[in-house]
């Protein structure tokens, strides 16, 4: 029986996507946030994103898929699959009906692992470590394991696909993963003010080379995110593939020329910005939408997050050090509310009525409709990040404290925190 | 004795390097050095930030030479040196007392 119904093609894309999705987060985001900061606190920031590998695998594996994927509530999975009982090599029907259950949830642990990392690109230079261990445990949990459920959960209160009440599309977590992280990075930084001499001293990239290396491992690890989310090997992840490189192109390109225009260079750091920026908007619409429109929207959020980042952020001063909102929030934003608009069921016919005819999905399938119900899970996704991470900040605070001492931020966390400094060049 | 110290711009460096080599000169030492003088530096923007650098890379270059070659030298480095733009460097020249070589304490100038 279980033969039969697995499909080797399908599990050797699904593992190699899961591959891919880690790679992002270690050593993708690594270096490209790594090279982001200043020289005395490039291991400090590269370790929040390789703690989570480990941290987040942990809570997964106890209770964290369970909450995200068993049976529950519209808001929250349940206790079902709890120290990942009853998840074995036999396919979830639900979920991906010919890979074993266990691909699945270790594909989906990945995201759980990236989405946190996304977020300590807001607090970087000035957390302590502790404190972001512990941060990171409460947001997995009362944030993105009930987002994730919502979403792509069975019964989930935005799962189009699995009996959630309101058809959000979010092929690939424009909601669950870059919303949430990017609107927390935005409460992280305005909680945790900013970092001392900001914005009177230079605080330049001490790297733009590992960034670039950072940048580009992203980019090839999404189209394990994004094609891996067809939970197949099929025409529909070749979809998803292609929109995917489609959208990093134009932003890339997008960015570039907005700051080519605005401060009369080119840069190299703009270039894969932007790139980013498209990733992140593509992302829930890579699954649904057509080649051109997913170039249209890349070149859109290139433009959109380069304005989010230069004006709107010098506008009001807040100091996300490595710009996780005007990139990840921003973007997040724009590409749920335009798979509203350019979701179509040629790309995607999995969104059926009782008797099994196919339902149109966005605007150009002629459901405008479906805006609102991008609106919706937007608005839940930006809610539940503002007031969660508000709340689990406080909590931190009050236990062991947020901030880093000042001593220990002028020195750098590198030594301060970890006892090790990332160039020892004379050694 | 004299010591020349000459601050120039570090793409010229091999010029000078040769240009003294040329006229007989062994002995040098460089260093790499951040400074400015009339020479404005330059902006970088690193996603709409700008940081106005004004202190730019230059290179060093110290000698020792006899006082009757102090012309010569000096006119050499600018020579070599000079792009006619703001921001070529400048020379000083010291007054220096005495001069020992470590291997077998000649002093004086034929330490040089």
């Amino acid at each position: 029986m279980q033969s039969q119904t697995l499909n080797s093609g399908d599990n050797a894309w699904m593992l190699t996507s899961a591959a891919l999705v880690l790679m992002m987060t270690g050593p993708g985001l690594a270096l490209f946030y790594g090279g982001l900061v200043r020289s005395k606190n490039v291991l400090s920031t590269m370790m929040h994103s390789f703690a989570l590998m480990a941290v987040v695998t942990v809570l997964w594996a106890v209770y964290g898929y369970s909450f995200a994927f068993a049976s529950g509530t519209p808001f929250i999975g349940g206790f079902g699959y709890v120290f990942l009982n009853g998840v074995g090599t036999a396919p979830n029907a639900d979920y991906g009906a010919t890979v074993p259950h266990q691909t699945y949830m270790i594909y989906q642990l990945m995201f759980a692992i990236i989405t946190p990392a996304l977020i300590s690109g807001a607090f970087a230079e000035r957390m302590k470590f502790s404190a972001m261990l512990l941060f990171t445990c409460l947001w997995s949990t009362i944030i993105y394991f009930p987002m994730a459920h919502m979403v792509w959960g069975k019964g989930g209160l935005l799962n189009a696909f699995l009996g959630g009440k309101i058809p959000c599309l979010d092929f690939a977590g424009g909601t669950v993963v870059h919303i949430t992280s990017g609107v927390s990075a935005l409460v992280c930084a305005l909680y945790l003010g900013k970092r001392l001499g900001f914005p009177r001293e230079p605080m330049k990239p001490h790297n733009l080379v590992l960034s670039l290396i950072g940048a580009c491992l992203l980019w090839v690890g999404w189209f394990g995110f994004n094609a891996g989310s067809a939970v197949a090997a099929s025409g529909l992840a070749t979809s998803a593939f292609v929109a995917t490189h489609f959208g990093a192109s134009a932003a890339a390109l997008g960015w570039m020329f907005a700051e080519w225009a605005r401060h009369g260079k080119p840069s190299m750091l703009g270039g894969i910005s932007g790139a980013v920026a498209g990733l992140v908007a593509i992302t829930p619409a890579s699954g649904f939408v057509q080649p051109f429109p997913a170039l249209l929207i890349g070149f859109l959020a290139g433009v959109f997050c380069f304005f989010m980042v230069t004006t709107v952020k010098g506008r009001f001063g807040y100091d996300d050090t490595l710009d996780a909102f005007g990139v990840h929030g921003a973007g997040g934003t724009l590409g749920a509310l335009l798979t509203g608009i350019f979701a179509t069921k040629a790309i995607n016919d999995g969104l059926k009525d009782a008797a099994g005819h196919v339902l149109p999905l966005g605007w150009v399938d002629g459901n405008p409709k479906q805006i609102l119900n991008q609106l919706a899970g937007v608005v839940i996704s930006w809610v539940l990040a503002l007031v969660g991470t508000w709340i689990i900040l406080r909590i931190v605070d009050a236990l062991i404290g947020v901030r880093a001492s000042k001593e220990a931020e002028i020195e750098g966390l590198d030594i301060s925190m970890h006892g090790e400094e990332g160039y020892n060049l004379d050694a | 004795m004299k010591k020349i110290e000459a601050i120039i711009q570090p793409f010229k460096l091999d010029d000078v390097k040769e240009a003294l080599k040329g006229i007989g000169i062994d002995g040098i030492t460089i260093s790499e050095v951040r400074g400015h003088g009339r020479q404005k530096g330059h902006k970088e923007v690193y996603r709409g930030m700008e940081y106005q650098v004004d202190l730019l890379p230059k290179i060093k270059i110290e000698t020792v030479i006899p006082d009757s070659r102090l012309d010569e030298v000096t006119r050499t480095i600018s020579a070599a040196a000079r792009t006619g733009r703001i921001g070529d460097g400048k020379i000083f020249i010291y007054d220096v007392q005495d001069a020992i070589r470590i291997r077998n304490d000649d002093s004086g100038e034929a330490a040089l």
